[in-house]
């Protein structure tokens, strides 16, 4: 049995409420931290973790914290916006143990001085938002949240903020954007590091929910027990969204580098396998903005470095699985699809580019497409993200660009005599 | 004549007080405002321009960049299939024609009953339960077509008002804690806020010298 952090209560009957939670130990971090820790201690804390972010980047979450301008008024901004196609482990967190989201959230208010927190959670969900607000009012009459929470002279406002239906607001400059009231366009970094120029022009601190909700274990069982689980810059324990052609599909908290693909594809307490007489074809890791990986490395195990030697990345901690029944060339035009739905249309490359991709690949898998369009979708690839590299170049705004080559050109790369096939017999060989 | 009910024009107000700026207020009041009219109309948006000080056509201009906000009338039920990869590969594609011949009008469209409106979603994060479906954004799945059938039926009966309300109703639970701010610290946010307002302006029109 290996250790679970973020998941320890969530198949607890009313997990989402203030009492279980209280018997299961909870806000004694937040009093911990209140109490007997100043607010450079807990930071020591999680930077001793070595905690990476869980929203896709990857990134220190005690260097990000350390990284803060020490102006007057700061703030932090709690990313629940989940929207990368294939993620689906904060909303388990947000439904089944908000307490616990709403307990790092604070510890995390008051390791970096900031006097009001905001939780941006995705508007689609709606059981979510009432289970997170339900919280927070629980925890403001408990006495964790507002004035001198627990005698110690700290405060904090916790809001609760809704989506509207955006991906790129999980972008955390365009989600800042949101949470002024605007539309979700990203903001130009520099200058608009959110750490320097965040919400309403102060430096903010923005987090995934999962990255917040492991920060009372730490804060409870300290930084280095953290750090021993895992291997290398993979510590702790992840939370695996697993989908696709599996038999089980979904979360995993596995800790991190313990186990590989292959393991969680195919263990019967994971993924259990495939369906009779199938094999695995591709997976794409760390959601759809990560290139493909093969069949060859289902043995890597799960861990940020391992996956990204790899020429992918672990992302957001998601892992779809293509079965030998499934087309490429149907899978990756769809995902073009949504990134050209989803493109908030303010660089060229990206707005013009995805339609063009969509377009050829549609008509690709349609029947109608050419030997030459396959040069044609790699040189519009190649304006969006030049030399198509991994990690990709950038030319525009945010990385929601370079993101959208990812999936044609490991499906041209890896299956290019299927796309051969769909030319030359005018149609999509698979049924479906 | 005030297009918020008492109740909600309570809530609004409680809204706009919750931030420094209270333009952040707008996107829950746009909700609010579907969730007392099933859709976000012009009325409701020159209010919620008033409420929070900017012009009618700055709410649409963010209103209409969000999916959820639909400034047209929509069904009592809005019913999203999601297509998206890890749906398509369960069978969403399938799902949806299914859905779109069961209900009779093409995804975007709505009954002539008004009572479904059809489209076609990204992914929600509910990829475990593919293919899968939302019905005024609680989900449902992973769904046959017989499951489907089943789904309209009890919608179309009345049978599931309980964990479906009516569309534009998110959350159910509303903030009861009053903001705790203290005023010299919401002095000091709105200085920091103006003086990044203008230096963005600033940035974006150097020939005004941050006039607005
Ligand atoms: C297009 C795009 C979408 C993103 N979506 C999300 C998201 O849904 N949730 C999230 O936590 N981070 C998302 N991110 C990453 C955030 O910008 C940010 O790095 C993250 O919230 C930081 O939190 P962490 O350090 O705890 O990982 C997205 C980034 C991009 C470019
Ligand atoms: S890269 Fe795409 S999504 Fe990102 S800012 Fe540019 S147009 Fe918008
Ligand atoms: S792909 Fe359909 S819910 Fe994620």
């Amino acid at each position: 049995m290996s250790t679970k952090i973020v998941t320890a209560r969530v198949d607890i009957p009313n997990s989402h409420t203030l009492s279980v939670y209280l018997e299961h130990g909870g806000y004694q971090s937040l009093r911990k931290a209140l109490l007997e820790m100043t607010p450079e201690q807990v930071q020591e804390e999680v930077t001793a973790s070595g905690m990476l972010g869980r929203g896709g980047a990857g990134f220190e979450t005690g260097r990000k914290w350390s990284m803060l301008k020490q102006d007057l008024v700061r703030y932090l901004v709690v990313n629940g916006d989940e929207s990368e196609p294939s993620t689906f482990k904060d909303h388990l967190l947000v439904e089944n143990d908000p307490h616990q989201l709403v307990e790092g959230t604070l510890i995390t208010a008051y390791a970096i001085g900031a006097s009001r927190a905001f939780i941006y959670l995705r508007g689609e969900f709606a059981l979510g938002l009432e289970r997170v607000q339900s919280a927070i009012n629980e925890a403001y009459a408990y006495g964790a949240i507002g004035r001198n929470i627990f005698g110690s002279g700290f405060s904090v406002d916790l809001v609760l903020q809704p989506g509207a239906g955006a991906y790129i607001c999980g972008e955390e400059t365009a989600l800042i954007e949101s949470l002024e009231g605007k539309r979700g366009f990203p903001r130009i970094k520099p200058p608009y590091f959110p750490a320097v120029i965040g919400l309403y022009g102060a430096p903010t601190i923005v987090n995934n929910v999962e990255t917040m909700s492991n920060v009372p274990w730490i804060v409870k069982n300290g930084g280095q027990a953290f750090a021993a689980m895992g291997k290398g810059r993979s510590t702790g324990t992840r939370l695996f969204a697993l989908s696709g052609d599996v038999m089980r599909p979904g979360n995993y908290e596995l800790e991190m580098t313990s186990k590989t693909f292959r393991e969680l594809i195919y263990d019967p307490d994971f993924g259990g396998g495939l369906k009779e007489g199938r094999s695995v074809k591709a997976v794409i890791p760390g959601g759809v903005s990560a290139p493909w990986i093969g069949p060859d490395n289902l043995d890597l195990p799960l861990g940020q470095d391992e996956v990204a030697q790899a020429g992918s990345m672990l992302g957001s901690g998601s892992i779809i699985v293509l079965d030998d029944h499934t087309c490429a060339v149907r899978a990756a035009w769809r995902i073009t699809r949504f990134f050209n739905r989803e493109s908030c249309g303010q660089c060229t490359p990206c707005r013009e580019g995805s339609g063009w991709i969509e377009k050829i690949m549609h008509r690709i898998e349609l029947g109608s497409g050419t030997e030459s369009d396959l040069d044609l979708v790699l040189d519009a690839c190649d304006n969006i993200a030049p030399g198509l590299t991994w990690p990709p170049q950038q030319t525009t705004i945010c990385v929601l660009g370079p993101s959208i080559p990812s999936s044609v050109v490991s499906a041209i790369k890896m299956f290019r005599d299927e796309f051969m096939v769909h030319i030359k017999e005018e149609g999509c060989p698979f049924v479906h | 004549m005030s297009f918020f009910n008492p109740e909600n024009l309570e809530k609004a107000q409680v809204l706009v007080g919750l931030y420094p700026d209270k333009r952040s207020a707008l996107i829950p009041l746009c909700h609010l405002a579907q969730s007392q009219h099933g859709h976000l109309s012009k009325e409701a948006m020159v209010e919620i321009a008033e409420l929070v000080e900017v012009q009618p056509a700055e709410v649409y201009g963010t209103a209409s960049f969000y999916d959820m906000l639909h400034t047209e009338e929509v069904g009592n039920y809005l019913v999203g299939v999601c297509t998206n990869v890890a749906c398509l590969l369960g069978g969403g594609q399938e799902l949806l024609e299914h859905a779109s011949d069961v209900l009779g009008i093409p995804p975007g469209a709505t009954t002539e009953d008004g009572k479904f409106t059809l489209e076609e979603v990204e992914c929600v994060a509910h990829c475990d339960k593919a293919p899968c479906a939302q019905v005024n954004y609680r989900y449902f799945g992973p769904l046959t077509n017989g499951d489907f059938d089943q789904l309209v039926d009890d919608l179309k009966s009345d049978r599931l008002s309980d964990s479906v309300p009516p569309h534009g109703v998110l959350s159910r639970v509303f903030r009861d804690a009053p903001p705790m701010v203290p005023l010299e610290i919401i002095h000091q946010e709105r200085r920091v806020m103006d003086e990044a307002r203008k230096a963005r302006l600033a940035a974006q029109n150097p020939d005004a010298g941050g006039k607005q």
